[in-house]
């Protein structure tokens, strides 16, 4: 097996094991921030930074922590760099803290950290450790872009805040509740198994080809 | 402060405002452990066991915190707590059911990154519950987990005799379940007052 360049790891997250759509991690802060755009933007860069500095941290670290204790150091670790997140939001934008409430903090709980730490931080060096992080941490945030603005335009009629068709469009409202969450990441998950199951065929149909 | 009542705090976290359908919260174990109802059942009430205690811990953990000033430090301390927590009942349900132990696998250590479980202690400290305001949120918050978690196992089961295409399978299903569920819930809204 060959070892996979620093690019490929950094690429991984975006798209090959894209957090949300491939791995399905994730998934509260991915249904409750994603009302609009911008809350989808800031909790996705947040959570990168979180995943990239304990990433660095953990990778740093992955001698020193003794095996028994491993995911109980790892969690302070994240927990360290999520309150410094929650309290940097806090002082950059009142109103964006607002809007994402606590679910900021919820970034402890996100599934896409603890795995990433003890899965590829835990057993790689800081540089490769610390890209893979910081690809799977933009992959996350493309994922919450990509269901965000589709909530948005559906719900509110806008995208990023700016109203798109006019005064008389008639918002449809449940995209902005609950459900609508539910049904729009129902809707990527589908586009992208319908994307899989192309590239599946093509590749069996090369396969015949050749043989 | 805030003058909840518990009747309300209770009706509400169970029905309009339930943890999963409406908050978000736990969507991991919603997804993962409902595929069947005798694995479903149990895992909800170890998670509203682990809800109960937390939110007790995180309660006394925050008075401690404000009186010494060290409020930057809720996130880290009540992620311990709960740590401990899972711990104490993965060895109970290890010690005393140990089928059910093998069946859960994997998402009984897991309770511990739930975020129902961090959320209730967070949101409980947000709008500065009193003791009991917050007992019932935390016994509301863990019905309505449970709820939720037997709902779509139910539905899940029914699945498996349907004829499901083969690009939904999978993950997509169970989202489009849960979005149904949580819009059947959101018929429930007005009840408990407010939200």
């Amino acid at each position: 097996m060959s070892v996979p360049s620093n690019f490929d790891e950094f690429l991984d997250g975006i798209w090959k094991q894209n957090p949300i759509f491939v791995m399905v991690l994730g998934m509260c802060p991915t249904l409750a921030v994603t009302v609009s755009a911008v809350n989808s933007i800031s909790m996705g860069l947040a959570t990168t930074f979180v995943l990239a500095a304990s990433c660095l941290l953990v990778s740093i670290l992955r001698s020193a922590i003794p095996k028994q204790v491993r995911i109980a150091s790892y969690i302070v670790i994240i927990a360290t760099f999520v309150t410094v997140v929650d309290y940097a939001i806090q002082a950059i934008s009142l109103d964006l803290y607002e809007a994402l409430g606590a679910y900021i903090k919820l970034i402890v709980a996100n599934c896409i950290l603890l795995g990433r730490a003890e899965a590829h931080a835990a057993k790689n060096p800081p540089l490769p450790a610390t890209l893979n992080a910081f690809g799977m941490g933009l992959g996350f945030t493309l994922g919450l872009l990509a269901i965000g603005s589709v909530r948005e335009v559906l719900g509110a009629g806008k995208l990023f805040g700016l109203s798109l068709f006019g005064p008389h469009f008639q918002p449809w409202v449940v995209m902005v509740l609950p459900p609508g969450g539910f049904f729009v990441l129902a809707a990527w998950l589908i586009v992208f198994a319908a994307f899989r199951h192309i590239n599946i065929k093509r590749n069996t149909q090369l396969g015949g080809v050749q043989s | 402060m805030n003058n909840d009542t518990v009747a309300n705090i209770l009706l509400t976290t169970i029905l309009p405002g339930n943890f999963v359908l409406a908050m978000f919260l736990g969507m991991c174990p919603f997804l993962g452990v409902s595929q069947k109802l005798s694995t479903a059942v149990p895992m909800g009430i170890a998670t509203a066991f682990v809800i109960l205690v937390a939110s007790l811990s995180a309660y006394f953990l925050n008075m401690l915190l404000v009186h010494f000033h060290l409020e930057f430090l809720s996130v880290i301390t009540f992620i311990t707590v709960i740590a401990c927590a899972v711990q104490l009942v993965e060895m109970f349900v290890k010690k005393t059911f140990p089928e059910l132990f093998r069946q859960l696998g994997i998402y009984l250590p897991l309770i511990t990154t739930n975020c129902a479980v961090l959320g209730v202690a967070l949101f409980q400290t947000a709008r500065q519950y009193n003791f009991v305001q917050s007992l019932a949120y935390s016994i509301g918050g863990g019905i309505g987990f449970t709820l939720a978690l037997i709902l779509m196992a139910g539905l899940r089961e029914r699945m498996q005799l349907s004829n499901v295409p083969t690009l939904v399978q999978g993950a997509a299903i169970s989202v489009v379940l849960g979005g149904l569920l949580s819009l059947s819930f959101m018929g429930f809204a007005g009840i408990g007052g407010g939200e």
